[in-house]
C-alpha cells in the first residue's frame, strides 16, 4: 500500500519504557501495521542502524517518535538527524518533553554522577577504579569510542523543533493510535500542541471532594506515604499527602491515585503552565493552613527541587540555565 | 562606576506600590535599581514569574505585600507567604543563591521603609555581583 504512514521510533536518553508501552499494544499494534510502515525503530526493536537513518532522504519519514532526553553526544546527533528526515516529530513521554527522572542528574555535576555510578554505589564492584572514557585505544591498535556525556541534559525541544508533545511515564499507547488516525484522516492539531484531554488528574480522580459536594479545607498536617496508609477513598491532599494532581494532565485516568499513590506529575503540566514545579509550589502552598505547615512540609520532604521537578527539571528555563552553568560553577 | 543591580519588583497595588509613591512624595532617596511592576496583590505573584525573571538575568527579585491582617483580599498575603517560603527553599535546592529573592511587607504608609528595603537589597546584590544566569539569547536554548 503506497499511502502507509512511514513511522520511526528513536530511543534517546531514556529507559525504553515508552517503547514497551507501544509494544504493549500487542495485537492492536499488529492491526495498526495496516496503516503503518515502520521504517526505523532503533536501537531497541528493529535491526536498523543509525547509518541507515542518515542515508534516508530528508523529509521521507511521515511520523517520528522520540523517547528519552538529550543526555550524550549520540542522543544529540541522532535526534538532529531524525528531525531532518521527518515531517512530524513527536516528543513521546516525560523525558522527551520535560526531562524526566534522569534529568534530576542536572542537580549534580557530571563528576559527582560518574563517582556515584562507577565508584560509590553499594552495588559497584570496581577495585581498579576503571572509569569510562569517550575514547580508548585497545591493545594499542583498536580505536574505540563511546558517546560522551554532555555537560547538562536537554529536552528534545531545547535542541530541535518539536511538533507534538505526549506526556506520561510511560505515555498511554492510545496516543500513537490517535496520531496515526489523525494523519490518515489529514486532521492534525496545530503544531506545538500537547496531545492531551486537557483535564487535570483531579478531574479524572475518584477521590475528588467535588464529586461528593465536599468543600476543600486547608491542610493542617503534612504527611508522607511512609507515615502510614492513606484512606483509599479520600482526597490525598485533604489527608495531607502532597499530590500534584491539580496541575498535571489527567490522561492517565489518575492511575497512581487508584493505587493509593500521590501524583508526581509525569503527565506534564495542564495547558497554560510554563513552569510545572513553580506552579505546583503555588498550588500546594496556597492549600496549606499557615506558614508553620509550609515549614513542616519543607522539613518532611526536604529537597524542594527534586520534589517539585521530579519529571520536569529540564523543561524549566530557570533550571536549564542553572544546569548549563553548573560545570563552570563547580 | 560600581555595579548597579537590576531588581524586578512586584508591588501590591494596595500597599507597597502606594508606599513607593509615598517614598517619592517624601523625597526619600534610594538607588535607581528597582523596576516596579504593579500587581493586584502579592498573592497574585506566581512563583513562575520569579523564576522567569531570574532565568532572564534579573539580579534580584523583590515581592512587596501588605502586612498580615491588612490584605485587601483578606488572605492573599498569607498565601504569598506560604508560597514564597517554599519557593525560596526551591531556589536554593536548585543550585541558585536564594538571597537574590526577597519577600517584604511594606504598607502604603511606609515610604521610608520602602526606600530602606531597596537600598539594603541593592547593597546586598552589589556584594553578590551580577546574576550568573545573565547572557545567552534569552530563550533558554
Amino acid at each position: 500500500m503506497a499511502n502507509k504512514v512511514k513511522t520511526a521510533f528513536l530511543l534517546a536518553g531514556g529507559c525504553a519504557g515508552c517503547e514497551m508501552a507501544v509494544v504493549d499494544l500487542s495485537e492492536k499494534l499488529v492491526d495498526a501495521l495496516e496503516h503503518l510502515e515502520i521504517v526505523f525503530w532503533a536501537p531497541t526493536v528493529t535491526d536498523v542502524k543509525y547509518k541507515d537513518l542518515e542515508e534516508m532522504e530528508d523529509n521521507s519519514i511521515d511520523l517520528a517518535f522520540v523517547d528519552g532526553m538529550i543526555r550524550n553526544t549520540e542522543n544529540l546527533h541522532t535526534v538532529e538527524v531524525l528531525r531532518k528526515k521527518s515531517k512530524i516529530l513527536v516528543a513521546f513521554g516525560a523525558c522527551a518533553t520535560l526531562g524526566g527522572i534522569a534529568a534530576l542528574g542536572d542537580l549534580h555535576t557530571n563528576e559527582e554522577l560518574m563517582e556515584q555510578a562507577y565508584k560509590k554505589s553499594f552495588s559497584t564492584d570496581n577495585p581498579d577504579n576503571v572509569m569510562p572514557t569517550p575514547e580508548y585505544l585497545l591493545d594499542g591498535k583498536y580505536d574505540l569510542t563511546i558517546p560522551a556525556l554532555l555537560p547538562n541534559c536537554s529536552t528534545i525541544d531545547q535542541v530541535v523543533d518539536v511538533d507534538y508533545y505526549v506526556g506520561g511515564c510511560p505515555p498511554h499507547p492510545s496516543f500513537v493510535g490517535q496520531l496515526v488516525g489523525a494523519i490518515v484522516a489529514g486532521d492534525l492539531p496545530p503544531a506545538g500542541s500537547w496531545l492531551t484531554g486537557g483535564k487535570a488528574v483531579c478531574d479524572t480522580c475518584k477521590r475528588n471532594p467535588a464529586l461528593t459536594g465536599q468543600e476543600r479545607l486547608p491542610i493542617g498536617e503534612i504527611k508522607r506515604t511512609i507515615d502510614g496508609r492513606p484512606d483509599p477513598n479520600t482526597c490525598l491532599l485533604q489527608q495531607g499527602y502532597m499530590c500534584f494532581g491539580p496541575v498535571t494532565q489527567g490522561d492517565c485516568g489518575a492511575s497512581c491515585l487508584n493505587v493509593n499513590i500521590p501524583c508526581r506529575g509525569c503527565g506534564g503540566p495542564i495547558p497554560g503552565i510554563k513552569d510545572f514545579g513553580a506552579r505546583c509550589v503555588s498550588t500546594l502552598a496556597s492549600s496549606m493552613e499557615n506558614e508553620a505547615v509550609a515549614e513542616q512540609f519543607i522539613d518532611k520532604y526536604n529537597d524542594m527541587a527534586k520534589m517539585f521537578y521530579r519529571y520536569s527539571h529540564t523543561a524549566s528555563k530557570f533550571n536549564h540555565r542553572v544546569a548549563q552553568r553548573k560545570e563552570k560553577a563547580a | 562606576m560600581s555595579f548597579m543591580p537590576n531588581i524586578v519588583g512586584f508591588a501590591c497595588q494596595w500597599c507597597t506600590y502606594a508606599g513607593a509613591d509615598l517614598a517619592g512624595n517624601l523625597r526619600a532617596k534610594y538607588p535607581p535599581s528597582i523596576k516596579l511592576i504593579k500587581v493586584p496583590c502579592s498573592g497574585r505573584v506566581e512563583p513562575e514569574y520569579v523564576l522567569e525573571a531570574l532565568a532572564n538575568g534579573a539580579d534580584g527579585v523583590l515581592i512587596g505585600g501588605c502586612h498580615f491582617g491588612d490584605c485587601h483580599y483578606k488572605t492573599g498575603n498569607y498565601k504569598a507567604a506560604n508560597r514564597m517560603k517554599i519557593l525560596k527553599k526551591l531556589i536554593e535546592d536548585a543550585g541558585f543563591d536564594s538571597r537574590r529573592f526577597r519577600l517584604e511587607w511594606i504598607s502604603g504608609a511606609e515610604g521610608y521603609r520602602f526606600a530602606e528595603v531597596v537600598e539594603e537589597f541593592t547593597k546586598e546584590l552589589q556584594e553578590l555581583g551580577p546574576n550568573p544566569l545573565k547572557g545567552g539569547n534569552g530563550n533558554g536554548k
